[in-house]
């Protein structure tokens, strides 16, 4: 899988193909860029709702949704619906699990940062 | 050896990318700029208006300037944050107002204290110091400027504590502060 995505890989997507081949153990789940968003603003406020989460990630609705069901079902955050009065309320929550991997996830940048450095 | 190189580069810039996550997901950043200026202006009109007089009159001068100062920041407030696509209700939002006003809420009160012992000559250090003390705690929710004008804020308040020109303290702090850090938001975070 990793020779096959080397050999077709064209020069942009080096990076990538090196991360994947020295890299095993890397939280896919957390990689991708508005998953990693979700995860950054869950980790800094106990609780969001779909709307806040939306303008502070920047993307559209239907992004957040997809991403958010990922992780959730990855059992890194909870959803919670409900309503205030009528308007029906999503609210997002990061679990114990979502928060180490979050963690580890940034340990692991942070020691792929200083082993460059060295 | 470019291998190492690419993996470190994309780590930081993973790591920048979740800081600046972060910092969106904290940080309250509509400061109104503008109704910084005006609020300015309105002081400096007021501290000239209030200079002759003394007693409750000057604090009724400088009491109608606060609301008319509130009425404008709500306002513009409330513009910027819409324009932005934001809440006023957001999580950071919320932090920051909590702050905000903690501080100010105990000047109003002992502002009510201080009038009655009758002893006006202390309302300037006291609303200088807690209002510099306000943006000091609210602005860790905010941009970096902010803290910065709430420490301006109480060096002012600190020399009305030992020089008896409060009225044109209140000047130099209300206005001209609020005029230079207006000015300087406006200018570098959108209005």
């Amino acid at each position: 899988m990793a020779a096959r995505a080397q050999r077709n890989a064209t020069p942009g997507d080096e990076s990538r193909v090196i991360e994947k081949r020295t890299i095993p153990d890397f939280d896919r789940k957390i990689h991708e860029r508005t998953r990693l968003a979700i995860m950054s603003a869950l980790a800094v406020n106990e609780k969001l709702t779909f709307v806040e989460l939306r303008d502070i990630v920047q993307t559209t609705d239907g992004n957040i949704s997809v991403h958010a069901r990922k992780l959730e079902d990855a059992g890194y955050l909870t959803m919670k619906k409900f309503f205030v009065g009528r308007i029906p309320r999503t609210e997002y929550q990061v679990t114990p699990a979502g928060r180490r991997a979050f963690e580890k996830y940034i340990a692991h940048m942070e020691a792929l940062v200083k082993t460059n450095k060295k | 050896m470019t291998e190492p190189v690419r993996i470190g580069d994309h780590a930081f810039a993973n790591l920048r990318y979740i800081r600046d996550a972060m910092e969106r997901a904290t940080a309250f950043t509509s400061i109104p700029g503008v109704g910084g200026i005006i609020i300015g202006v309105s002081a400096i009109v007021t501290a000239v208006v209030a200079q002759p007089l003394r007693g409750d009159r000057w604090l009724a001068a400088w009491l109608i300037d606060a609301m008319f100062a509130a009425v404008v920041a709500f306002i513009l407030m409330s513009r910027k944050a819409s324009r932005a696509g934001v809440t006023l209700r957001s999580p950071a939002a919320r932090r920051f107002f909590v702050s905000y006003f903690a501080p100010i809420a105990a000047a109003a009160l002992m502002t009510i204290a201080v009038v009655r012992a009758g002893d006006h000559a202390l309302l300037p250090a006291l609303w200088l110091l807690s209002y510099g003390a306000s943006f000091i705690a609210s602005g860790a929710f905010s941009i970096r400027v902010v803290p910065l004008m709430g420490i301006c804020f109480m060096m002012l308040g600190i020399a009305s504590l030992f020089i008896p020109f409060g009225n044109i303290l209140l000047a130099a702090g209300f206005g001209g502060l609020h005029i230079v850090f207006g000015f300087i938001i406006a200018r570098n975070y959108g209005g």
